[in-house]
């Protein structure tokens, strides 16, 4: 389950950057998760080599995503 | 800004600041916002400071500026810096007793990052840092109704010209702080009723991703200091309908060297050839060239390289390609990595990777990343094979050892084991866009 997968990309991040991340839920703002800018970035980049997409680099994406569950949705509709 | 003029923060100090080379280290930057208003005309030279410099760097500055006294705020925490005179803002702005006599025309010293540890001086003087700001920005239709804002430092290129910009013009001036979440900043921007706002991609793609960027309602939204991609753009033009979105190219460098605001990525090739507005541009083996009266002056230090080519112009290092009548940004010749806004060197890297007994030779490069632009990887040859399973361990304390020697952006965030790196017949590693 993409939810599932996005929560362990995002604890091993934490993990390996010494940052600690709030309790997870889908309103949790991304701002708010624990996680800077360059973490972000790992996350994306863990992602695109275990899903094979980046959601961030397509041409029709245009909102970035603000909650943790906007961010799993941006991810579903990217490998569906 | 109007108290600025009459008041004194640096109080009794100032005359003894006379002709000085100064390092202002202020760990707040409202303290550099006031002493720079001070110190300009009245010292020979003034070094801004980042707050991320630790003693050991600092005294590395004061010896390469040839510095004799140092200004500092309350909340700075400093070693030992026996070489110079120490001068302490106060929090509070004091009467100034006498207007502050002029020394004439003084150098402003910005800090670069640079191949090794230590950053690069670079100089300009009030005039090339701020000639040109009116033309390159809009102008506004009443200064009392413009409020300036960045997400930036104001001692790095980009947060020191809204800040010049702002003083010059006496309008409000809105900073961010460190550590500040971006849906805070944006709340007090908001409330000062922020009109003209300013940051890097990197700034812009977190604010987006705040949720809170909508509280602000600016008129003129400016990104520079990474490449502005399409992406990014249109997200702002959507989430900011009724402002100007411009993407400048700046470098501490080379200045101030255009703005773009036509809402696409790159810039026209038009741009390229003859002087507009003071500025030249030319593309000479692939990599973008500008001379201009913004360019700084020099770099100061040991025997410092020379700023500027024979012809005058300054590499910018940036690579760019033509397509369909527009120029597009190729990262940085040599490799050069920006996460961020932040300059990675590969070379500093691979010396830590290459520094374990296990490891034959590495290849650090940039990897795309939609959040940073780009992110840290790295491909190393291992001495020997290993056996499956312990190339894992292995990985992990080359991580460990980058972790411990490096700062957080410059280490790789994928490593691989790869069993040969191309070279050149140089004998060199062959860098991608080298």
């Amino acid at each position: 389950m993409m939810r599932d997968t996005i929560i362990a990309v995002f604890q091993d991040v934490a993990a390996s950057q010494g940052r600690t991340l709030a309790p997870l839920s889908d309103d949790l703002r991304l701002t708010e998760c624990g996680l800077d800018s360059l973490s972000f970035a790992i996350v994306v980049a863990n992602l695109e080599d275990s899903l094979g997409v980046d959601p961030f680099n397509s041409a029709e994406w245009v909102d970035f995503p603000v909650t943790l569950g906007d961010f799993v949705r941006l991810y579903d509709r990217a490998v569906a | 800004m109007a108290e600025l003029l009459v008041g004194t923060a640096l109080g009794s100090s100032r005359e003894a600041l006379r002709d000085r080379c100064v390092l202002l280290a202020t760990q707040d930057q409202l303290g550099t916002a006031v002493a720079l208003v001070e110190l300009d005309g009245l010292a020979r030279r003034v070094v801004l400071c980042t707050p991320d410099l630790g003693p050991a760097q600092l005294a590395e500055v004061a010896a390469s500026a040839g510095a004799d006294a140092i200004v500092v705020d309350s909340a700075r925490a400093l070693g030992d810096l026996p070489a110079l005179d120490r001068y302490l803002l106060s929090a509070q702005l004091e009467p100034a007793t006498a207007p502050s006599r002029r020394f004439g025309k003084t150098e402003w010293v910005l800090l670069t990052s640079g191949t090794t540890a230590s950053p690069k001086l670079v100089v300009h003087t009030l005039e090339s840092l701020a000639g040109g700001l009116m033309g390159s920005m809009p102008a506004p239709v009443s200064t009392a109704a413009v409020v300036w804002s960045t997400f930036y430092d104001i001692r790095r290129y980009g947060g020191l010209q809204i800040y010049l910009r702002a003083v010059l013009t006496g309008s409000l001036l809105v900073l961010s702080s460190p550590g500040e979440a971006p849906d805070e900043f944006l709340a007090r921007a908001a409330a000062a009723g922020v009109t003209h706002i300013s940051g890097t991609p990197s700034h812009w793609r977190r604010a987006l991703m705040s949720g809170a960027a909508g509280v602000i309602a600016p008129r003129y939204v400016r990104l520079s200091g990474e490449v502005a991609d399409q992406a990014l753009l249109d997200s702002l033009r959507t989430a900011f309908p009724h402002a100007r979105v411009a993407h400048a190219f700046a470098s501490t460098e080379a200045g101030v060297a255009f703005d773009v605001d036509d809402g696409l990525a790159g810039f026209p090739m038009e741009f390229v050839g003859g002087e507009r507005a003071g500025v030249t541009l030319k593309v000479l083996d692939g990599t973008l060239r500008i001379r201009s009266s913004r360019n700084a002056s020099r770099y100061v230090g040991d025997a410092p390289a020379p700023l500027q080519g024979e012809d005058g112009f300054v590499d910018t290092g940036d690579m760019v390609e033509l397509v369909a009548g527009r120029y597009h940004f190729r990262g940085r010749r040599g490799g050069v990595i920006n996460v961020g806004g932040l300059k990675v060197f590969p070379e500093e890297v691979e010396s830590v990777l290459n520094a374990d007994p296990r490891v034959r030779m590495s290849l650090v490069r940039p990897r795309r990343s939609p959040i940073t632009g780009a992110v840290v990887v790295a491909d190393v040859v291992l001495s020997d094979p290993v056996q499956t399973g312990a190339g894992d361990i292995i990985k992990q304390e080359l991580l460990t050892a980058c972790r411990c020697s490096l700062a957080a952006h410059k280490v790789p965030v994928m490593l691989r084991f790869v069993p040969a790196l191309e070279l050149t017949a140089a004998g060199k590693l062959v860098r991608p866009g080298a």
